[in-house]
């Protein structure tokens, strides 16, 4: 069973955009991974135990609301705390609010300690090649 | 848990099923015995099919004989409980009570079965990974199957936590931890801490399938007596715990009434069957399900408000019932137990005080006490009296209303902690309500059993703690409902007959589990 890498997917915050997790989740398991689903409003914590319990090799974070700046605040510090020292953190979907220059929105994410970050309309291709390259598959 | 003789004083003759039953003292229990019965004489008997079924407390030893096919209680006996040397005295005392009056019946018994909560009960530690996940369905699992859980123990143990459960007389360890596929490090970790240990109580391995068989390897070879089952959580947040129940069951069965010297008595009856919990739950199912041909009473909740704890058992999907609630967390059990060990009656009443809120308190007070004149310090005085004193029976007319008021309020909080709450935020959508745990908002039956409320003299006021006050706005604990009161204190013996003769349980506790309506006084 563990040689399909396990992914946690989930929504964070006060999020309840649904459509895109249903899309990334099929995305990702036809793709090969096994993917933990969490569904729409997950907190940092339910990702975090998730991903304990299912001895995750990635966390897929979605946040399409425009409030993934403050959601996201101390993911990575939580996950250190919690034993997941060298998880795979990607975020995407429309993270800030207004029309913002992508790459300066990227870097913000990047310094907060997620490993990828994508911008609004990304395709899941991209992050299932990513996350292969990353994770040595 | 208290069963005893104790918990029965004269009933007042409203409860007894009308004018011509007859309230007999039989020893210090009171009896009531059903009109058709009293025709019976001894000799009547040679015909009927009789049960004879036996509740071993911690304190008191209690045998009820049933006429299978009327569903009728023919007589009730108690006696000490004699754990520490034969177990069977103590139950010979009671079966004499039994016979005397109505002659020898339990030789020629065509049942004779008991549940035990005596020597502690089935003392469990439950282990698991995370709290939230794997821990709280390995908890789910002891409490279901009628455990006494002493701790539940998360992620990577130490030596520590191991020489504490050491020190406690564990009977069963459940170990549980990841997801099927998921995290293995730390239940081999806590295998190998297990096999190193001085512990000699039967393990049940009930985590990530993929390491199972290593896991099962490390502790046999250290000759740990080990079962394994299926994962309490094979997948994230989904709970499987049949299985667990049903090696819990048989190890209850096959080891622990021996341990606990409850064998003694296996020539005597036809076997100790269950932990009582187990059998007040088997009881709360059968009646919520019916007998296969009988309609049962659908969902409903059963509290149980014994001397050291409260126990909650639901019998409820738990679905939300409100438009657009978004459910998060673990789905619980259909059947679902709650122990809360801070809210008994007597030997852990000192926790009340604690365990309760003041304002909770206060507000029941003024509703309870009608000379007004409630204080936190009056209760505060009385919770340390009557923790001091186990067997103690309310009489005075104080003593009754302050009992009242703080049984309502263990009630409260216990059906409380037991039910599913909401939690509402906001998004750019709007409100959004999510619901953790069971919706109970439906459940409209409501049945007290337990020592305070059986021998209470307004139950009703008591147990009404059970429906939600309207403060509780976010508690999804009943709305209404009707209250019921097992009033012979017969559901764990009736418990014992649900596998065996499920009709003849069926009609016995919907003979004896009656409704009960608003008293004038409290």
């Amino acid at each position: 069973m563990k040689d399909r890498k396990t992914v946690i997917l989930g929504v964070v915050g006060a999020d309840v955009h649904a459509v895109g997790n249903k899309i990334l989740n099929h995305a990702f398991t036809e793709a090969g991974f096994h993917v933990v689903n969490i569904g729409v409003l997950s907190s940092q914590q339910d990702f975090i135990e998730a991903a304990i319990e299912a001895d995750a090799d990635a966390l897929l974070v979605s946040s399409l609301y425009g409030h993934g700046e403050l959601d996201c605040q101390g993911f990575r510090d939580r996950c250190i705390e919690a034993g997941l020292d060298d998880i795979i953190i990607y975020i995407g979907g429309n993270l800030v609010i207004g029309k913002q220059d992508w790459d300066g929105v990227k870097e913000r994410f990047l310094a907060m300690g997620f490993d990828r970050a994508y911008p609004p309309g990304t395709l899941p291709e991209g992050p299932i090649h990513d996350l292969k390259k990353d994770l040595g598959v | 848990m208290v069963r005893g003789p104790k918990s029965e004083v004269q009933k007042p003759k409203s409860k007894s099923q009308g004018a011509k039953s007859k309230g007999e003292y039989v020893g210090r229990w009171t009896v009531d015995l059903e009109p058709r019965t009293t025709d019976h004489g001894p000799s009547d008997h040679k015909t009927m099919s009789i049960a004879i079924l036996c509740d071993i407390g911690s304190t008191f030893t209690k045998v009820v004989a049933i006429d299978c096919e009327e569903a009728t209680v023919l007589a009730v006996g108690a006696a000490p409980t004699t754990i520490d040397r034969d177990v069977g005295d103590g139950l010979r005392h009671a079966v004499a009570q039994v016979e005397e009056q109505i002659g020898p019946v339990f030789s020629r018994a065509d049942l004779r079965l008991a549940c035990s909560s005596a020597a502690g009960g089935l003392r469990m530690v439950a282990i698991g990974l995370v709290p939230n996940l794997t821990a709280e369905a390995a908890k789910w699992a002891a409490l279901g199957a009628g455990a006494k859980l002493l701790q539940t123990l998360s992620f990577k143990l130490s030596e520590r936590e191991i020489a504490a459960i050491d020190g406690t007389a564990v009977d069963i360890i459940l170990l549980a931890g990841g997801i099927d596929g998921g995290n293995s490090d730390t239940i081999l970790h806590n295998a190998r801490l297990l096999a190193r240990s001085d512990l000699t109580a039967p393990i049940i391995v009930a985590g990530n399938k993929v390491v199972q068989d290593k896991v099962a390897d490390i502790l046999c070879r250290a000759g740990k007596d080990v079962r394994v089952v299926d994962n309490v959580m094979p997948q994230l947040e989904t709970v499987n715990i049949e299985q667990a129940r049903g090696a819990i069951r048989k190890l209850f069965l096959e080891k622990i009434v021996i341990a606990k010297g409850l064998d003694r008595i296996q020539d005597l009856i036809d076997g100790v069957v269950m932990p009582t919990p187990s059998a007040v739950m088997e009881s709360a199912r059968l009646l919520s399900r019916g007998d296969g041909r009988n309609k049962g009473w659908g969902e409903l909740i059963v509290v149980d408000v014994g001397g050291a704890t409260t126990d909650v058992h639901s019998m409820a999907s738990g679905s939300p019932t409100l438009p657009g609630v978004v459910r998060k967390g673990l789905v619980e059990p259909w059947d679902k137990r709650t122990v809360e060990g801070d809210l008994g009656m007597r030997y852990s009443a000192a926790g009340l005080m604690a365990a309760i809120e003041e304002a909770d308190l206060l507000r029941i007070g003024v509703q309870l006490d009608k000379e007004g004149r409630f204080t936190i310090t009056e209760m505060e005085r009385f919770v340390a009296m009557i923790s001091q004193e186990s067997d103690r029976i309310c009489t005075s007319e104080r003593e009754i209303v302050l009992e009242s008021i703080i049984a309502r309020a263990a009630i409260e909080t216990a059906v409380t902690r037991h039910a599913g709450k909401l939690n509402h935020t906001f998004t750019p959508h709007g409100k959004m309500t999510i619901q953790r745990g069971k919706d109970l908002t439906g459940v409209r039956r409501i049945i007290g059993t337990g020592g305070v409320l059986v021998r209470h003299r307004s139950p009703h006021c008591v147990l009404a703690g059970a429906v939600r006050h309207p403060d509780q706005a976010d508690i999804l604990t009943p709305t209404e409902g009707r209250l019921y009161l097992d009033k012979d204190y017969i559901i764990a013996a009736a418990g014992l007959l649900a596998k065996p003769m499920p009709q003849t349980a069926f009609k016995l506790l919907n003979q004896y589990v009656t409704e009960i309506y608003q008293e004038e006084r409290c």
